[in-house]
Formats: structure tokens, C-alpha cells, sequence
């Protein structure tokens, strides 16, 4: 039964990694990444095979039990999570404005325009009174 | 050599009023330019009806956000000189606008800056005088502008300023962000009375002192 439950443990941790692994943005975040993910992967089958292996660590740091080392490894790692994610949500809404901005800039009408080419025929008719309209100029 | 003052008005969903403030608007100041903020009722149609120029943002993103279209449509405008910035639902004064744009023209100041604590006109609960004067104390000890009012939605600056403002806060903490930037680009300021008229459409609307509490998480976690 032991074995099953490896097997399947083990599954989990390639599938995962390579999820990781796969694409990213900045190079050098990328690089860190696929570095930490390696560790990860060898760390967890490690610990598959060898579940002793993990308390071990944990007293070694001073940490009571396997569990709680993982507990805190995932909490620590969540929190990176958050901010990471958080950061790139912030690019994101930063191109989001840009983009819209673009477009909205792009359909307006620019009354100012029409009302240049305008006056260059009210000049040619020797007539340039257009600014009378400018009430608080 | 024509020099236009365009009025900027920030707006989202406020059809309900938003035709009578451009209407009030159009004699004295023949320049506004409406940024719908991704309106979901007819704000957009009735800007349009009463004479206003509208700038579409197909999404909503925010009062800062557009304000920022706003400031970068009018800054196309070759001959604009001036830009006041006005709220949509109908709470500053025509007059007001107007004796503040004159102080920006006559070269007394680049930026003219509302505040409703100058004089007595403006009636305001307690609560609210409270959370106004504490972010405007909040505003003077992180920039050093001795300001009397913050988050006043009236302001006049000229071209010159106008073109060195680039505001990133999307949502309500551009007000705070707009004073940070000035603070360090150290215009010629000033503040001038303003009377802020709270209808009951303008109360149903407006801020409500619980967002005071996203204003700053916004500012401290941008």
C-alpha cells in the first residue's frame, strides 16, 4: 500500500515542477525558479523514500516535527506567492490603463481641429473673428 | 494667439445630472471634455446632448485614471492654456471655476487648488469636517503644502503643470498622488474658497467615509 501512495506522491511532484518550470516572464526570476523547483522536487523525494529523513532536518533547525517544518516552508512560500502575484497584477493594471487609455485618446473627436482648418477659410475670406465664442479664454 | 481653458470632468454613471452640470457649464466655459469611465447607464449620450467633447474609456477604471486621459487630451490641444478639473455630479460652482481660473490668467499662481474650509458657505457635518481636516493635516506633514482641504475636486492649473503630471493612482488616491507631485514640482499654489453644494443626488453618490479607509491602504501600499 506504502508503495501506491509514492508512486502517486511522486507523480504529483514531477507534474508540479514541471508546471513551475514551464515559461515565466523576467529570465533571471526564471532561472531562481526553475533552480528552487529542482531543490524542491529532490526534497520531496527524498522525503517520499525517506520520511524520517524530514523530522530529522526539523530538529536539526530546532523545529519539533517534519510536519511543522513544512508548515512554516508553506506558509513562507505562499507569502512569496502573494507578493509575486500581487506585483504582476499591478503591471497588469498598469498595461490595462495604457491600452485603454490609447483607445479612448484615439476615438475622440478633436474639435480643436475642425475648428483650425475652419478658420483658415474664415482667413481666406479675409473674415478671422472665431475667437468671439471664447467667452473665459 | 487663441488660448483655451478646458474643462475636465471625470465621469461615471451620473446621467442623471451630469446634462444640467455641462449645461450650467457651456456659457462661461465653452471647452469640456467629458471622460466616461466605461459608464454602464446613458452618461456618455447625455454628455454628448449637452455639448460636451466625451473621451470613452471602454472599461471602467477609475476617477485617477481619468483624470490622466483628461489631462493628456486636452495637453493635444495646442492652444490650451488652462484645465480645470470639475466633478460631475454637480457640487462645485460655475463662479467659483471661473474667479479661480482668472487667478491662474492674471499669473498669480500655476495652480489654483479648491477648498471648502476658507470661508463659511460650504455646510458640512462634523464627521466628515473631521476626516477632511485630518487628511489635509495627513497631506501637510507628508509634502509640507499647507493646505486647508483635501480630496476638493476643483483645481485650475495651467499647460506648464498640467503636461508634468502623470498620475498611476487608478482609483481615488490620485487626489492625495495629484498634491504628492505637486509638492515636488513646486508650482506657484494657491488655495482659494470654494462652496461645495451637497444636494441629496451629490450625498447619494458621493464618498463615503468608510472609503477614506481604501484611500489610504492605497497610498501606503502602492
Amino acid at each position: 500500500m506504502l508503495i501506491v501512495v509514492q508512486i502517486v506522491l511522486v507523480l504529483v511532484v514531477v507534474l508540479f515542477s514541471l508546471v513551475l518550470i514551464r515559461g515565466g516572464s523576467n529570465a533571471k526570476h526564471m532561472a531562481v525558479r526553475r533552480i528552487m523547483v529542482l531543490l524542491f522536487a529532490a526534497a520531496a523525494v527524498l522525503s517520499i523514500f525517506f520520511p524520517t529523513l524530514l523530522s530529522q532536518i526539523a530538529r536539526l533547525v530546532g523545529v519539533g516535527r517534519g510536519t511543522d517544518l513544512m508548515l512554516y516552508a508553506f506558509i513562507v512560500s505562499f507569502l512569496v506567492y502573494m507578493s509575486t502575484t500581487h506585483q504582476r497584477f499591478r503591471q497588469m493594471e498598469a498595461t490595462l490603463t495604457k491600452l485603454t487609455r490609447r483607445i479612448a485618446l484615439d476615438e475622440a473627436e478633436r474639435p480643436w481641429e475642425s475648428v483650425r482648418s475652419g478658420t483658415q477659410a474664415l482667413d481666406a475670406t479675409g473674415d478671422s473673428n472665431h475667437g468671439s465664442r471664447d467667452t473665459l479664454r | 494667439m487663441v488660448s483655451r481653458t478646458w474643462i475636465v470632468i471625470p465621469l461615471f454613471n451620473e446621467a442623471p445630472i451630469i446634462g444640467s452640470v455641462i449645461k450650467d457649464l457651456l456659457p462661461v466655459f465653452p471647452h469640456v471634455v467629458c471622460i466616461d469611465d466605461g459608464s454602464t447607464d446613458t452618461s456618455a449620450r447625455a454628455a454628448r446632448e449637452a455639448g460636451a467633447v466625451v473621451v470613452q474609456h471602454p472599461v471602467n477604471l477609475g476617477q485617477g485614471a481619468a483624470l490622466q486621459t483628461g489631462f493628456e487630451y486636452v495637453m493635444n490641444d495646442p492652444e490650451m492654456s488652462c484645465v480645470v478639473t470639475f466633478d460631475a455630479d454637480g457640487q462645485h460652482r460655475v463662479a467659483d471655476a471661473a474667479d479661480m481660473v482668472r487667478r491662474v490668467q492674471s499669473g498669480e499662481a500655476d495652480v489654483v487648488l479648491g477648498s471648502r474650509f476658507l470661508d463659511g458657505r460650504t455646510k458640512i457635518g462634523p464627521v466628515k469636517r473631521l476626516v477632511l481636516r485630518t487628511a489635509a493635516l495627513q497631506t501637510r506633514w507628508s509634502t509640507g503644502m499647507h493646505l486647508t482641504d483635501a480630496h476638493n475636486g476643483l483645481r485650475v492649473m495651467s499647460r506648464q503643470v498640467v503636461g508634468s503630471i502623470h498620475l498611476t493612482q487608478n482609483r481615488m488616491a490620485h487626489a492625495s498622488e495629484l498634491i504628492d507631485l505637486l509638492s515636488k514640482l513646486k508650482p506657484r499654489w494657491t488655495e482659494h474658497p470654494v462652496e461645495i453644494i451637497y444636494t441629496e443626488y451629490s450625498k447619494s453618490k458621493g464618498q463615503s467615509l468608510l472609503n477614506s479607509v481604501n484611500i489610504m491602504a492605497d497610498l501606503l501600499f502602492r
